[in-house]
């Protein structure tokens, strides 16, 4: 078992991401995290999976994705090099006595503070799934009140070698 | 300038086709008023699942798109079964649905479903039509993905205000799925070794699916099979794939396949197999398949290619012309012991009924002789199905149509009123009591339309297959399936206008087959047999193919 990050562009069709998503439950592959956003394409969409499985298991999903007739490509980024981030949005409390020890532990993790009021702050931490997680953790003992996250956005890495370039330009919509 | 229920016609008949099944309601009536003077046959059924499977049959037996059109809400949601079994078996369908008007969709209106959203798990695509302007581009999408490729079934769903708006029609309209292709993508790098293990074997054997008959391979296959001498078993979606008559046949493989064809397949050095996805009802328990075999698998769908199994060489291709390219490396090999082999086992394990005992088998033998090959024989779901399959010798493509991936019952009659369409001949439907009741007023179909769809009712007054499980696995508690059937099939046949039948004892079986076959129009024969038999050879669900059961102990060692 390993983790993979998939990534599948998509025409930005209605239900696409109830087909998706639909398939994935249906065939009980295990899904950590699921994210979508439009990409620089109009009417293209840009899903970003990450599983939990074998080689075998992510290789039929990806097979499987690959059949749904408004993919267009569908590709296991975990094959090669790629980076990937996470952002978390953490509601913590933030009372003026502790404060300055909050702000300083989300510096250690070059937080951004994006909301501040009476006796909480809103701060967003960004980085690899492991980052993120340390984060949360370390903001934990002043209390944490609500939690939003993103989930995974991953893309190949372009490198100084041969670009392997996704040939998203060349799609005919 | 048209409507849009104008545009659908005109572009079904672009299409090309020739018949369409369905029942009107709220939400189709302008379609329906629209096909009044359409250059094709519009069928009514007495249900949607009717119609859905009348298309099915006649997808199945033509290889042509079987088209359905059917209103919102109940009519919608009674074709999912229909879908469901299309998308297991791979078969070429666009079902078409009404749908209230745009404004109240999302507003629980009457019969208002969310057919787009319910379809999604049993088809190969499906099209809400929000627009006028969507509506051509939808058809012919409909059109194109369910019969390219591995056929499947398209459902495209149409609001009626989108049926009853005017607009100028272009047809066919440019195609947009950057995400699918007509093409089958080839992987061919295992070719190379995939010969070079066929040249070596000396057990080889091929296990041919029901792509087989898809891709219109049968000729292929052929080639290859005598070009080596090699044994072909066929799944039960195979049957028809490959003569059953010939020596090299060994019939079906599976649950209920042939022993020879089984024990071949525990045997084997080298299994070639061709279309197929590898289910688990051909394949028994995973490790018991093909234990001392190298897999050699070949499919059109990627997917399929080591889903099930990790096979030692994957190909992925049309079957007819990966066979064709293995073909010269099996060129001059003869095999002879391992036939051998395989004969004896065939000899050990015989499939002939008692003459004087009127049984399925027997009744199944006895139709056989009676029409000729290109008699296109439908079945239910059940134990006939399986005693059909390994009892009906099929040795054309198309001219056995089951429902073998989803298994339902009420496919048969439906499906072999849809057959009769695709052929225009005569149609036998093998059924159990128990799956003709599912969808018994598609009798009424049949007599309207004076088909020529015999009936032949196996009627062991049990729900047979659930009672031999109970039988064999839950020490004979026959929970609900010897309630008895409260129902006289000769008088219901005879209340539908059509003939019907009764045969008791064996010595009457051959004439009144005669007398059902040769009359004109539909006849219904209900065949009493005796409610113990069970269908042997019978591979327990979870058991390996080498663990089938066979009556009275085991083989008649020859």
């Amino acid at each position: 078992m390993a983790i993979h990050t998939i990534s599948v562009l998509a025409q930005d069709n209605p239900g696409v991401l109830s087909r998706l998503a639909g398939l994935v439950s249906r065939r009980g592959y295990n899904v950590t995290s699921l994210s979508v956003g439009k990409t620089h394409r109009p009417g293209l969409s840009r899903f970003t999976l990450v599983v939990n499985g074998d080689d075998v298991s992510v290789e039929q999903i990806v097979r499987q994705l690959d059949k749904l007739i408004e993919i267009v490509e569908v590709r296991n980024l975990s094959e090669d090099k790629f980076v990937e981030r996470w952002m978390t949005l953490i509601k913590v409390r933030a009372p003026l006595d502790v404060r300055p020890h909050v702000l300083q532990t989300a510096e250690i993790f070059r937080c951004r503070i994006i909301d501040i009021g009476e006796d909480a702050i809103v701060i967003e931490a960004t980085g690899d799934r492991g980052k993120v997680e340390a984060c949360l953790e370390a903001v934990r003992p002043f209390g944490v009140i609500e939690v939003a996250s993103s989930g995974a956005v991953a893309l190949g890495r372009t490198g100084f070698g041969a670009r392997k370039e996704s040939p998203v330009a060349a799609i005919q919509l | 300038m048209m409507n849009g229920a104008q545009m659908v016609v005109e572009a079904l008949r672009r299409e090309g086709v020739e018949v369409l099944f369905g029942i009107p309601g709220g939400t189709v009536i302008p379609l329906f008023d629209a096909m009044v003077n359409a250059p094709f046959r519009q069928v009514l059924t007495r249900h949607e699942q009717g119609a859905v499977h009348a298309a099915e049959g006649y997808g199945r037996a033509s290889g042509k798109v079987g088209v359905c059109l059917v209103t919102s809400g109940p009519g919608a949601t009674n074709t999912l079964t229909g879908l469901a079994d299309a998308h297991l078996d791979s078969v070429p369908l666009v079902v078409i649905t009404g749908q209230v008007k745009t404004s109240l969709i999302g507003t629980d209106a009457f019969q208002e479903a969310d057919i787009f959203g319910c379809s999604m798990p049993v088809v190969k695509h499906s099209f809400l039509v929000r627009t006028l302007e969507q509506l051509p581009a939808a058809l012919a999408g409909a059109f194109h993905i369910a019969r390219t490729g591995r056929p499947g079934p398209v459902l495209v769903d149409i609001p009626v205000d989108v049926q009853n708006a005017r607009g100028e029609f272009d047809y066919p309209p440019a195609l947009n799925f950057p995400g699918y292709s007509a093409e089958v993508a080839e992987e061919l790098s295992g070719l190379d070794e995939a010969r070079r293990l066929l040249e070596r074997s000396e057990r080889p054997m091929i296990l041919a699916g029901g792509g087989i008959i898809l891709s219109d391979a049968a000729e292929a296959l052929l080639g290859l099979a005598e070009a080596g001498s090699i044994p072909v078993a066929t799944t039960f979606m195979g049957k028809g794939g490959f003569p059953e008559r010939h020596p090299l046949s060994l019939g079906t493989a599976g649950m209920h396949g042939r022993a020879q064809a089984n024990r071949a397949l525990c045997e084997a050095d080298v299994v070639l197999a061709v279309g197929t996805r590898l289910s688990d009802r051909t394949t028994g328990r995973p490790d018991g398949f093909a234990p001392k075999a190298k897999l050699i698998h070949v499919d059109m769908d990627r997917a399929e290619v080591g889903k099930t199994f990790s096979p030692q060489v994957g190909l992925v291709g049309d079957a007819a012309k990966v066979l064709s390219l293995l073909a010269p490396s099996v060129e001059g090999k003869d095999c002879r012991a391992w036939r051998e082999t395989l004969d004896g086992w065939t000899r050990s394990y015989p499939l002939e009924p008692a003459p004087d005992v009127l049984s399925a088998p027997l009744v199944i033998r006895a139709v056989r002789r009676l029409v000729d090959e290109e008699t296109v024989v439908v079945t239910e779901v059940g134990q006939h199905q399986m005693w059909a399959g390994l009892h009906w010798e099929t040795n054309r493509p198309r001219s056995f149509i089951s429902s073998g991936g989803l298994g339902t019952m009420g496919f048969g009659l439906p499906a072999a009123l849809g057959a009769a369409f695709a052929t225009g001949k005569p149609v036998v439907c093998f059924a159990g009591d128990g799956s003709l009741l599912m969808n018994i007023q598609e009798l009424e179909s049949c007599s309207r339309y004076n088909l020529p769809v015999k009936v032949i009712v196996l009627n062991n007054g049990s729900l047979g297959m659930v009672r031999q499980w109970q039988e064999l696995f839950f020490d004979e508690r026959y929970a609900q399936t010897l309630e008895g059937v409260h129902c006289d099939f000769v008088a219901l046949a005879e209340s539908f206008f059509m003939r019907g039948y009764r045969v008791k004892v064996a010595e009457e079986l051959e004439e009144t087959l005669k007398e059902a076959l040769e009359t004109p129009g539909p006849a219904l024969v209900d065949c009493v047999i005796p409610w113990r038999d069970k269908v042997f050879p019978m591979v327990p669900a979870g058991a390996a193919l080498g663990d089938f059961l066979w009556p009275d102990g085991g083989p008649t060692e020859s």
